[in-house]
């Protein structure tokens, strides 16, 4: 699949990997902007915003927004983390000049008072929905423990009363800030040819104006701190884990995804047959996500609450087993073989190429083809995971409970 | 019944002499194939004469046969997917028990054969029943912690008649009192290949896999059709109280079936209603008035019966006013209509979301199999956008009228407090 790249005068950076066999094209903006990028007074911000682009422009108001990308049949969507907001599209190609153009309209959104009142409204009940969601709420608690004042522990969403609190001016003075071209990539994946898809960006984003949006990605080193919340009204106990990981900038992020395969992938991993086979919980997972300058391994669990203390001890088994035995070879070939097929059903849909495309990019300012990916994760050996697991002990971790228990006690 | 019918060329189909049902369908320019096995062995078929079987026996049974089938223990069983790089899931449905499974092509037939062990030949073994109960009793207790997912389950099991609304996970009580021989029992009514569908997509080779699924599935020997005794159900108004900061609101009604002529008009009509972002009660409850975070309607049907069924979410203040926007936007719908350019939006929607599930073998090989049980053949993308080509506003609007009044309505809420659902 050939790809290409270039960079607007403006500072925009253009990529594409196109597939003449795709049915379909999906488009993205990647803007360098979520949680960790906000101050205490804005929590929310970023998230909110992604909500405002929505709400209308210049040339659109909220209902034509829809209606434009509706009237094609584009799929459309965005998503704010803790360092990013991601807005994409997905359409046949012939419809790819009307739905590039209200995506690339929204980019530069009016932000308007009454818009920003009503859309209040809707995130505050995002915030309620989550808050009746025990893992999210487990989710949020584990970050802001487990980094304490290091912005990546900020929530995504703020809470009620930071986002009730805000101004618009507040945000504009943060779109402006983060929103400018030099911090955004533009990516496409499918069908498509090169030159027209140039031109359309810069037709669309050649007059976008803003300077350089500088980020302070200070690694964040965790704190392995205990918490147990109470959930009176909850029926199981939800417990998040955190442990520090390696950055997305270090090479060893291709061995954490093999080790939180091997360890908790939902099926066949060491937590499945310790918890889940035998029945003493209903989730038990590993996930690694990496971060700018930083990385972690999140541990999720599920079980009845007077068994909490038992399941803590088996998670703790497994993750000290592994890190003093070191994988077996059988294992670590499965869990090659999973990501691997995982990795070619992806990647046949160009929404599913989009994101790690962009991002990739945005981060590593490089091009990573699927057989390129497949094969340094091909290149990962059992010694490079002893390795990884003596620089990033998965144990002792931060540990945070919600539930109708409090009486739960880390294991030593 | 299907040979009124002749498939599309790139859709190949074959019936086996067990009644087993092959559906495939190659996909150029894929490396993926993916496979969609539907068993009538739903939670709906523990309520089947002679079994009688309380709710969470076809959860549970489906969980029973990944622990070991043919000569591999539970373990060997998933190691060998895994090497295989099967993404894979099998799981109870009210209608169905589905086996739904993808990898690379080349690995299409090794996986069907560790599949066809599971169906024909699980060890069953009972050692591995209590464990099955301690997840399943487990799962049902994250059930109730999670208010979206419980009030659709309690919206279904009160709009449809019993046993056709069945929470699939089943009841603590059920769960809890089944024993091994009822399980064994369910399996051998149930997993039957007389009324099983398997569709295939991908990177396929059709005269190779039809003599695979032959030879896998060939001896699996059919089973009596099961009698179901229909029983309505209810209350059609319903308050599930939980102290939890927001309100759930779920209703249903009654919608045309699959196999009826106006099947595309009600999809048309659900789709306009609440099936995307511009939408009506996307515009009107969120964009408008921002009353909530998620509102939408989408349509199920199974085979003698379909349904539009509405969703939102809200805080108690706003759950009021939200309801009453959401049942003031069906009636406006049946009263005032449809105009063109709803259903060209509408049109373009469902077009692209057609060609896009081009790309997806797991797609594609769903929609195979669900095709052949509503209607005994499968539709041609050509035939699906001509059927909506057709539509005409005048005849969504016409059938958008049978969606309104109280008649067949049902509305459940779960949270703190209970609304008014008398008048809109």
């Amino acid at each position: 699949m050939p790809f290409h790249q270039t960079t607007l005068p403006n500072g925009l950076q253009v990529i594409a990997e196109l597939n003449d066999r795709a049915h379909s094209v999906a488009a993205g903006f990647f803007v360098k902007a979520g949680s960790r990028d906000e101050s205490s007074e804005v929590a929310g911000v970023s998230h909110f915003l992604e909500h405002m682009t929505f709400k209308g422009t210049d040339r659109r108001n909220a209902l034509a927004v829809n209606r434009d990308f509706d009237r094609v049949g584009a799929k459309h969507n965005a998503q704010t983390s803790e360092e990013d907001t991601f807005y994409h599209v997905t359409c046949l190609p012939e419809y790819l000049p009307t739905s590039f153009d209200v995506l690339s309209d929204i980019l530069r959104p009016s932000l308007r008072d009454e818009d920003f009142e009503t859309e209040k409204q809707v995130i505050v009940e995002e915030i309620r929905m989550y808050l009746d969601n025990p893992m999210s709420v487990a989710y949020e608690a584990a970050k802001t423990a487990h980094y304490g004042g290091h912005p990546l522990g900020n929530s995504i969403l703020g809470t009620v009363e930071s986002i009730t609190a805000m101004t618009a001016p507040q945000m504009r003075e943060y779109f402006d800030r983060r929103y400018s071209p030099a911090n955004i990539v533009l990516a496409f994946a499918g069908k498509g040819v090169w030159q027209p898809l140039v031109e359309l960006a810069e037709k669309h984003c050649g007059a976008w104006k803003g300077g350089p949006a500088p980020r302070q990605a200070v690694p964040a080193h965790g704190s392995r701190a205990f918490r147990a919340i109470l959930r009176a009204e909850d029926q199981q106990q939800t417990v998040v884990g955190v442990a520090d990981g390696p950055p997305l900038e270090s090479a060893d992020r291709y061995a954490a995804h093999l080790l939180a395969t091997i360890l908790g992938d939902h099926t066949g991993s060491r937590l499945y047959w310790a918890l889940i086979d035998p029945g003493h919980a209903d989730g038990a997972e590993l996930s690694y996500q990496d971060y700018n300058q930083s990385g972690a391994f999140f541990t999720f669990l599920s079980c009845e609450p007077d068994s909490t203390r038992e399941n803590l001890e088996r998670v703790a088994d497994v993750y000290r087993g592994l890190m003093s035995e070191g994988p077996t070879e059988e294992e670590l070939v499965q869990a090659k073989n999973k990501v691997l097929a995982r990795s070619v059903l992806r990647s046949e849909r160009p929404m599913g190429r989009l994101a790690s495309l962009g991002f990739h990019w945005m981060y590593h300012r490089a091009y990573i083809s699927v057989e390129q990916e497949l094969e340094a994760f091909g290149r990962v050996t059992s010694d490079d995971i002893r390795r990884l697991l003596a620089d990033w002990p998965l144990w002792p971790m931060t540990i945070v409970s919600v539930g109708p228990t409090t009486e739960i006690h880390p294991p030593a | 019944m299907t040979e009124a019918h002749s498939p599309p060329t790139t859709i190949q189909q074959h019936v086996f002499p067990n009644g087993l049902v092959l559906l495939a369908e190659a996909m150029p320019g894929v490396q993926s194939a993916a496979f969609t096995m539907l068993m009538p062995a739903g939670a709906a078929y523990e309520a089947a004469d002679g079994l009688d079987l309380p709710g969470g026996a076809a959860t549970m049974t489906a969980e029973w046969i990944t622990r070991g089938a043919g000569d591999r223990d539970s373990r060997e069983l998933l190691t060998a997917l895994d090497n295989l790089g099967v993404s894979h899931a099998e799981s109870a449905q009210t209608l169905h028990t589905s086996i739904a499974a993808a990898t690379l092509g080349r690995n299409l037939e090794p996986a069907l054969e560790l599949f066809a062990d599971m169906v024909l030949r699980p060890h069953l073994d009972e050692e591995e029943v209590e464990p099955i109960r301690a997840l399943c009793a487990q799962n049902l207790r994250s059930l109730e912690d999670d208010p979206g997912s419980k009030v659709i389950y309690e919206l279904r099991r009160r709009h449809f008649p019993d046993p056709w609304g069945r929470p699939s996970p089943g009841s603590p009580e059920g769960v809890a009192s089944l024993a091994p021989a009822d399980l064994q029992r369910f399996w051998e009514a149930s997993y039957r290949p007389n009324g099983a569908i398997l569709g295939v997509a991908g990177a396929i080779d059709w005269p190779r896999l039809r003599d695979a699924v032959g030879r896998l599935f060939g001896e699996w020997s059919p089973r009596p059709e099961p009698r179901i005794q229909e029983r309505p159900v209810g209350p059609a108004r319903d308050h599930i109280l939980r102290e939890t900061q927001q309100i759930q609101i779920a209703l249903a009604r009654p919608a045309a079936t699959v196999d009826s002529p106006d099947y595309y008009a009600a999809r048309a009509a659900v789709a306009i209603l609440g099936g995307y972002s511009s939408a009506r009660l996307f515009t009107e409850v969120r964009e408008k008035r921002g009353l909530c975070y998620s509102v939408y309607a989408s349509y199920e049907g199974h085979r003698e019966r379909g349904a539009l069924l509405c969703y939102a979410g809200t805080s108690a203040d706003r759950a009021q006013q939200t309801l009453d926007v959401m049942l003031a936007e069906i009636d406006r719908l049946g009263r005032d209509g449809v105009d063109l350019e709803e259903l060209q939006t509408m049109r373009a929607g469902l077009k692209s979301s057609l060609i896009m599930a081009q790309e997806s073998s797991m797609s594609r090989s769903g929609a195979l199999a669900s095709d052949w049980y509503f209607l005994g053949r499968v539709r041609s993308l050509d035939e699906i956008a001509e059927a909506l080509d057709a539509l005409t506003p005048e005849e969504v609007s016409r059938y958008a009228a049978s969606l309104t009044g109280p008649e067949g309505l049902t509305i459940v809420t779960l949270g703190p407090n209970a609304l008014r659902t008398s008048s809109a």
